[in-house]
């Protein structure tokens, strides 16, 4: 398997059993991704553009096709099919997630949020904790914050917050879900800096971002999605 | 390549009935069942093939009704209730290779004394309440072999200092602590035999909020430094979401979903699971 990531045949439905409903969310969608590359997902809100991560992610369940990931510890792993604690292994070592809201833990400052997602790798304390610091420097979280809950944070410190807690892991392939969403300029700015040099460093990413402006010049390929079907069926090259 | 890791605790077609059974209820395969009930001999079936592993650090969350069989589960486990078949092996115990449902009263002492820790949902099953604080742990202590009394009570020190229970109250008795103490005084208890197993059965129940809190977060704390498996049964999926990584759903004595937490919370397959999640205030 040459790419990192290939989503073959892809459907997913939603089943409301007290509505008595079901809901077509994705169909046959194929995406394939090469190392290093930015892959940009774009379509209308509710055209399935989450769905297909949150698919990759296994936080949904999908009915039809495969997710082959070219895996480091586990070589090819079909992510539709892989156990429960694979998943769990991919999610803390290899595959970042940064989404528009910011989940966090009650109660646990930025710094200990970052540095949990080394430690979760198995690093040694004094490790995680430099290079959390690091990182949210990096990110230019004001320093102040570092020891303050998040919940109090603005829209932009969440993100960067978010992003920081991500990329301390160095994932091989991070799924961006509209990261900019309800940022001012100069945020998206710095986002889009941020991006750049992600890619700099060969970071895999796929994103999804509202604003085609924002994604210009930026992502190497584009797929558009509508009412859950890939538009063309092949993605666009921006090249 | 499934098997990249081993399991701590692994549970096989662990049955759990209250009464013997009749013909219409055992044929039927549950067809006749109200609920978990016969109503035709009366048999509760509490818990029904229920099959799970418990990996090394993680924490693996129980949810379900009232009455779904999630208490009987962890009295199953922790030898309070004696199962009517199945099996669970234990990777510290023999290697693994024991069904530990079916040795001797005195192994199964054994396995509980120093494989696992229980915290009950009423402190009054996990304590002795009379007794001193620190004596409750030594006597897991003692349980478990131990009979250097200097070093039971550094052990124990140090564990209710972990919990926070000032050290000038150690020697009290849990009577005379809140609740919330109380359930601070039973963690300790727990953990004073360094387990690779933890049992939590609802151990948030008829706590208020921020005391809540102190206990969910003083478990986080415990399982990350500690590194020990957890097992936590709650009907509050609040506790769920924060706590677990992977999650199990019972609904009537079955395992009838599990997955991934955060797909049990977005994307739930079952019926029953789905009403769970709608119920979520948050």
């Amino acid at each position: 398997m040459e790419e990192i990531i290939a989503v073959e045949h892809l459907s997913k439905y939603f089943t409301i059993h007290n509505l008595g409903k079901h809901i077509e969310a994705l169909h046959d969608i194929n995406i394939a991704m090469k190392e290093g590359e930015f892959v940009g997902i774009t379509g209308k809100s509710g055209s399935g553009k989450s769905t297909v991560f949150k698919c990759i992610y296994r936080t949904y369940v999908p009915q039809r096709g495969s997710i082959w990931y070219n895996s480091k510890k586990f070589g090819p792993v079909n992510l539709t099919k892989a156990s429960e604690r694979q998943v769990i292994y991919l999610r803390k070592h290899e595959i970042g997630y940064v989404s528009q809201f910011l989940n966090v833990m009650p109660r646990t400052t930025a710094r200990e949020l970052v540095k949990q997602g080394v430690l979760e790798m198995g690093r040694a304390e004094d490790y995680a904790e430099w290079e959390a610091e690091k990182m949210l420097a990096h990110f230019e979280l004001d320093r102040e914050l570092w020891d303050s809950y998040p919940a109090t944070f603005s829209g932009g410190e969440k993100l960067r917050l978010n992003i920081a807690r991500a990329m301390v892991k160095h994932p091989r392939l991070l799924l961006l879900d509209e990261p900019t969403a309800s940022l001012d300029y100069t945020s998206k700015l710095r986002v889009r800096e941020l991006i750049e040099q992600l890619i700099r460093e060969g970071t895999t990413m796929m994103g999804i971002f509202h604003d085609l402006e924002f994604m210009e010049n930026l992502c190497h390929r584009e797929y558009t999605l509508r009412d859950g079907k890939l538009v063309d069926r092949a993605a666009v090259n921006l090249y | 390549m499934k098997d990249f890791e081993q399991p701590v605790l692994r549970v096989s077609h662990l049955n759990k009935q209250y009464g013997k059974g009749c013909a219409s209820c055992r044929d039927a395969g549950g067809m006749v069942l109200n609920k978990n009930f016969c109503p035709v001999c009366a048999t509760v079936y509490a818990c029904r093939d229920i099959t799970f592993e418990v990996y090394a650090g993680e924490i693996l969350g129980v949810v379900g009704e009232s009455g779904s069989g999630k208490s009987t589960l962890m009295q199953c486990l922790y030898f309070d209730q004696k199962v009517s078949g199945g099996e669970a092996y234990i990777s510290s115990y023999k290697s693994g290779r024991e069904n530990i449902f079916t040795e001797s009263s005195q192994q199964k002492r054994y396995i509980r004394n120093r494989m696992m820790g229980k915290v009950y949902q009423n402190p009054v099953l996990g304590l002795k309440m009379d007794f001193s604080s620190i004596g409750n742990i030594a006597e897991k202590l003692i349980a478990a072999g131990n009979r250097n009394v200097r070093e039971m009570e550094a052990r124990g020190k140090e564990l209710l200092e972990h919990v926070n229970i000032p050290v000038y109250r150690i020697k009290e008795a849990p009577r005379n602590f809140s609740g919330g103490m109380q359930q601070r005084v039973q963690i300790a208890k727990a953990l004073s035999n360094n387990p690779p197993l933890l049992l939590l059965d609802e151990v948030t129940t008829g706590l208020d909020l921020s005391v809540q809190a102190s206990v969910l977060d003083l478990i986080k704390q415990i399982q990350r430094r500690l590194k020990i498996s957890v097992l936590i049964v709650s009907h509050d999926l609040g506790v769920i979401r924060m706590l677990a990584d992977r999650t199990i759903v019972i609904l009537d004595g079955r395992i009838v979903e599990q997955g991934l937490t955060d797909q049990i919370l977005e994307d739930p397959q079952h019926g029953y699971t789905q009403q769970l999640v709608q119920s979520l205030l948050v």
